[in-house]
């Protein structure tokens, strides 16, 4: 007799622990990391990227002794809008998949935001640049991390045109995140005093900017603004070395340019660079930490920005599932909102109403070869840009979710 | 084949199975003009990426319904395919390829630079609408429904055209032209309209798929697309009825499957091409064609 | 100095660049001027084959310390030994069908090429560093030239020049063009017809190898350099004249010049000006500029 009630009673705690666990669709949390694996972004994001979420799911597991049932998949967009909604589409209706993280090129990563919205799933993006994310094309289930084109703008931009660089000439790369690069650069240049001489859009992706570094020269701009990523960045800045651009007296502004993008430049060519992140893995004792148990999983390359930034936004996403008790994506992205973000990487900050993550951002100079004491010692710290200021101000804000 | 369709959603994604059938109509279309017309033309993506910009267009920015923004896009291409045809038909062979390829690349990078196609971005966020502003489509029933309407349509409308008069003439062009036009016949004008006829249902499909993926892009301009076109039409069997189709089905269902392995696709495609030339050439419709002695 | 309100600088630094663009055009529709106007093959794989000589010169470089000299001769044998391959096993079969058979073939031989390619090494470029002599750059007055790129120029007109002399002007090419023209009685003449046809190709294919190899400094090497750039070479070719080996070089030089001062004026059309030109050709006169109807 006193067996049987024991297991009456195992078994209906075993029923109320499965009800708690019932709001989560089918008993997992899957989660899909989508961005470029092979192609000109694949070191910023790719591999790294997934290595980055699958570290975080262990980690959370291992510190709060969670027994969710975590999944992480990933996929190859191959930079294309069309090839990413599929696969987006896909994972949420047949797949299962709760949460899309990473997801660079910004065209891909409005695509996604679309669909994430009109299946009520999440999709916490840390690749794409374009502030509309969390502007004009916000919504209540897409929620932007690490950095974006307004941050990049402020940083670099605004410390550029006070240091003497007030006439510009973009070389944009001709997507969303170009543009949007580009625009909010302009905006800022103009604001500080600055005048904006000539913009050529080149091709996504381009292997040869001659013709567009030429037009640059002729214009005559004190500063060649480049608004694009990756391996177009990289190509851009070597071929203005090539052609004399930087022997000219003109400079080069790397707009967005990550970790990786440096150490393929090499010191020589990329010293005085002035570039604008919001994490490096050099920064702290905890970001070292952290970089180096990363380093070691991924052929000894150090984490990017984006790498990090797919980190933390897992870890706060599981701390947010845990704490609503579902996976349903317009719930969880409410929770995020709600709960403050702590973790190694990014230190303290928050979600905002637009979906916009607050963080602290660092302007940074790539030292000359003569200062850096071994690979990936690039950066040094120029100035911090405290969270409440990095970042667009909510009255600025075109987001509907923003209420004014 | 009506009864495989109808009854495929249950157990397949509905979403596959629309990508298969519009993708299949494209393929019929092209094989009216290359597998009974003997024109191969090396260009035809252009129509599918028109329309399909056209009738994103429609539906997003003029607020069309549907079966309007379909038609509008169709439309668009049928245009665009009696003004390249006209230019295009006065050669022949390979140098009829060339001209359709170049003006193929120039749609292409009209559609890179044009402001209204979003270049990289592609139109994005397309409506699906409500058919006849009654059926909401976002449904994917419904869409699948509207999708099968039209697939059915296109295809009975090329089985017509091909089992006519019109569609014999064609084929005795294809055979031996001077012959055709020692018996009287303006070959020009034929081979024109069967050109049209071509695009236009290239155009419908390429409507529809971007009401289906509410999304209109690059890749469906890129001479990549027309090459895809070329190959679901060889394996499946040129100068057959059903052939087309089984292609479009094998390539579509190779691509979704193999996706996740990344360049394998395009080798596979790649090994496909070679095999079927060098060996295949009935493709797989015509081998069973072959085999059953009836043609298909 | 202005000239029509762009000043003459921007004006010759982008005719310059357009003339080394308008020296690779050249060596690639050379290459598939000479398969096409002497064997009859579309070859739609000589993208994959440009794409292979810049491969196997920085592989070259990686593994086995080639240097850009050494790449330069072995590339274009490596690569065009593999061209032999092909004819001698699959393209053979195909002559005594139509044309269209041909370019699906190699249509889907460039596919599976490019596509082993992308799997081993992802479609982001290699760097391949600039030969030691050629660092650096000549200060024009008007531009700073990478030395490289004027190499490019003077290496691929010789390329050119010695080709067309070749074919046009010395016995061997004599026979070519007879073989072409009428196979049988050529053999009859007891000249091994097939095996000059294979090593055509084999040549062919070898001029698209080399014109990778030069390219790999500048372009980066990556598994899709050829892929976009053979459309535009078959504009090329076609504008040019399908069988004219001059008509090709001149072509090429002259649209890469076209596309440069396109960019100068008006750089949205610039990728779309060759295949206008194309158009205009084709309808004008399909054989080409150089070309005669066969």
């Amino acid at each position: 007799m006193k067996r049987k009630l024991l297991t009456l009673a195992a078994a209906a705690a075993c029923a109320f622990g499965g009800a708690a666990q019932a709001q989560i669709s089918d008993n997992t949390v899957k989660i899909g990391v989508l961005n470029d694996m092979s192609g000109l972004y694949s070191d910023i994001t790719g591999p790294g990227s997934l290595l980055a979420a699958r570290m975080a799911v262990e980690d959370y597991v291992k510190a709060t002794g969670s027994r969710l049932r975590i999944e992480v998949v990933g996929a190859d967009h191959q930079n294309k809008p069309d090839v990413g909604s599929n696969i987006a589409r896909q994972w949420f209706d047949t797949d299962k998949v709760d949460m899309i993280a990473d997801v660079p090129t910004s065209s891909v990563g409005l695509a996604v935001a679309q669909i994430a919205r009109e299946k009520g799933k999440l999709h916490v993006n840390s690749g794409s640049a374009t502030s509309d994310l969390s502007g004009k094309a916000c919504n209540a289930n897409t929620i932007h991390w690490a950095y974006d084109t307004w941050m990049l703008a402020n940083g670099t931009g605004k410390a550029i045109v006070r240091n003497g660089g007030n006439t510009w000439f973009f070389l944009t790369a001709d997507y969303a995140f170009g543009h949007a690069l580009e625009r909010d650069t302009e905006a800022v240049v103009t604001k500080n005093g600055g005048r904006v001489v000539g913009k050529v859009r080149t091709p996504f992706p381009t292997q040869d900017f001659s013709s567009f570094l030429l037009q640059a020269q002729a214009s005559k701009a004190k500063i060649i603004g480049l608004a694009n990523a990756g391996g177009d960045t990289t190509n851009s800045i070597k071929q203005a070395a090539e052609f004399g651009i930087t022997r000219g007296g003109q400079n080069l502004a790397g707009l967005l340019v990550f970790l990786p993008d440096v150490h393929s430049l090499g010191l020589n060519v990329a010293q005085g660079l002035m570039l604008t992140e919001t994490f490096y893995w050099d920064l702290n004792d905890q970001t070292r930490a952290w970089s180096r148990r990363f380093a070691a999983a991924n052929s000894g390359k150090m984490p990017s920005m984006v790498q990090a930034g797919v980190y933390s936004s897992v870890l706060h996403y599981l701390k947010a599932v845990e704490a609503a008790k579902t996976d349903d994506g317009t719930k969880v992205a409410e929770k995020m909102k709600e709960l403050p973000t702590d973790d190694p990487l990014f230190g303290k900050g928050s979600v905002r109403a637009d979906g916009r993550k607050i963080h602290p951002a660092y302007l940074f100079e790539v030292k000359k070869p003569s200062e850096s004491k071994g690979p990936y010692d690039y950066y040094k710290l120029a100035a911090t840009i405290p969270a409440n200021e990095a970042f667009r101000p909510l009255s600025e804000s075109e987001c509907p979710l923003v209420k004014k | 084949m009506v009864l495989a369709f109808s009854i495929a959603p249950i157990w397949v994604y509905p979403i596959f199975l629309m990508k298969v059938m519009c993708f299949a109509l494209f393929a019929c279309a092209f094989n009216l003009l290359l597998g009974f017309g003997g024109l191969l033309s090396f260009g035809h993506a252009m129509f599918l990426g028109s329309a399909g910009y056209a009738s994103a267009h429609a539906a997003k920015v003029w607020g069309l319904n549907p079966e309007f923004a379909v038609l509008f896009g169709t439309l668009c291409s049928l245009v665009l395919a009696y003004v390249v045809g006209s230019l295009a038909i006065r050669r022949q062979g390979i140098y009829f390829a060339m001209i359709t390829l170049a003006l193929a690349q120039m749609i292409f990078f009209f559609s890179l630079q044009a402001p209204f196609t979003g270049g990289e971005d592609g139109i994005q966020s397309v409506p699906r609408g409500k058919l006849f502003g009654v059926i909401d489509l976002a449904d994917n029933m419904n869409m699948y429904m509207f999708v099968f309407t039209i697939f059915i349509l296109g295809f009975l409308f090329i089985w017509r055209v091909i089992h006519s008069p019109f569609g014999q003439i064609l084929k005795a062009i294809r055979e031996h032209q001077d012959r055709a036009t020692s018996l009287g016949y303006d070959t020009d004008k034929f081979k024109l309209l069967a050109f049209v006829i071509s695009g236009a249902i290239a155009g419908t499909a390429g409507a529809t798929k971007s009401l289906v993926f509410q999304l209109a892009s690059l890749t469906d301009v890129h001479w990549s697309m027309s090459g895809e076109v070329v190959l679901m039409t060889l394996v499946g069997g040129m100068g057959t009825l059903f052939g087309p189709v089984a292609g479009a089905a094998v390539i579509v269902s190779m691509q979704n499957y193999l996706a996740q392995l990344g360049a394998w696709v395009t080798i596979v495609q790649g090994v496909i091409f070679v095999v079927c030339v060098l060996a295949f050439r009935r493709g797989i419709i015509g081998e069973i064609a072959n085999w059953i002695k009836k043609p298909l | 100095m202005e000239i029509f309100g762009i000043p003459s600088q921007a004006l010759f630094g982008q005719l310059l660049i357009g003339l080394i663009n308008g020296s690779f055009y050249a060596l690639l529709s050379l290459g598939l001027a000479v398969i096409f106007g002497l064997l009859n093959i579309i070859n739609f794989t000589h993208g994959a084959q440009y794409m292979l000589g810049a491969f196997v010169a920085y592989l070259g470089l990686q593994h086995l310390g080639m240097n850009y000299w050494v790449a330069l001769v072995v590339t274009p044998i490596v690569v065009g030994a593999t061209g032999v391959l092909i004819e001698r096993t699959m393209l053979k079969q195909l002559y005594k069908l139509d044309h269209l058979y041909g370019l699906l073939l190699t249509f889907g031989l460039a596919l599976i090429i490019q596509g082993l390619f992308r799997h081993e090494f992802g479609s982001s470029g290699m760097p391949y560093p600039v030969p030691e002599v050629f660092k650096g750059a000549i200060n024009t007055g008007f531009m700073f030239l990478p030395k490289y790129r004027a190499w490019v120029i003077v290496a691929s007109l010789v390329v050119c020049l010695a080709t067309w002399y070749v074919i046009e002007r010395t016995k061997l090419g004599a026979y070519l063009r007879a073989a072409t023209e009428n196979p049988s009685l050529v053999q009859s003449f007891g000249i091994n017809v097939p095996r000059m046809i294979t090593l055509t190709y084999g040549f062919g294919v070898g001029l698209a190898a080399l014109a990778g190899v030069m390219a790999a400094p500048i372009y980066q090497v990556n598994p899709t350099m050829g892929a976009d750039l053979i459309i535009v070479v078959f504009a090329v070719v076609v504008i040019g004249g399908m069988g004219s080996i001059m008509g090709a070089i001149v072509t090429g030089f002259g649209l890469g010049l076209i596309e440069g001062l396109t960019k100068v004026f008006y750089p949205e059309a610039s990728s779309t000006v060759i295949f206008v030109i194309m158009a205009i050709v084709l309808l004008i006169k399909p054989a080409g500029l150089f070309g005669t109807q066969k």
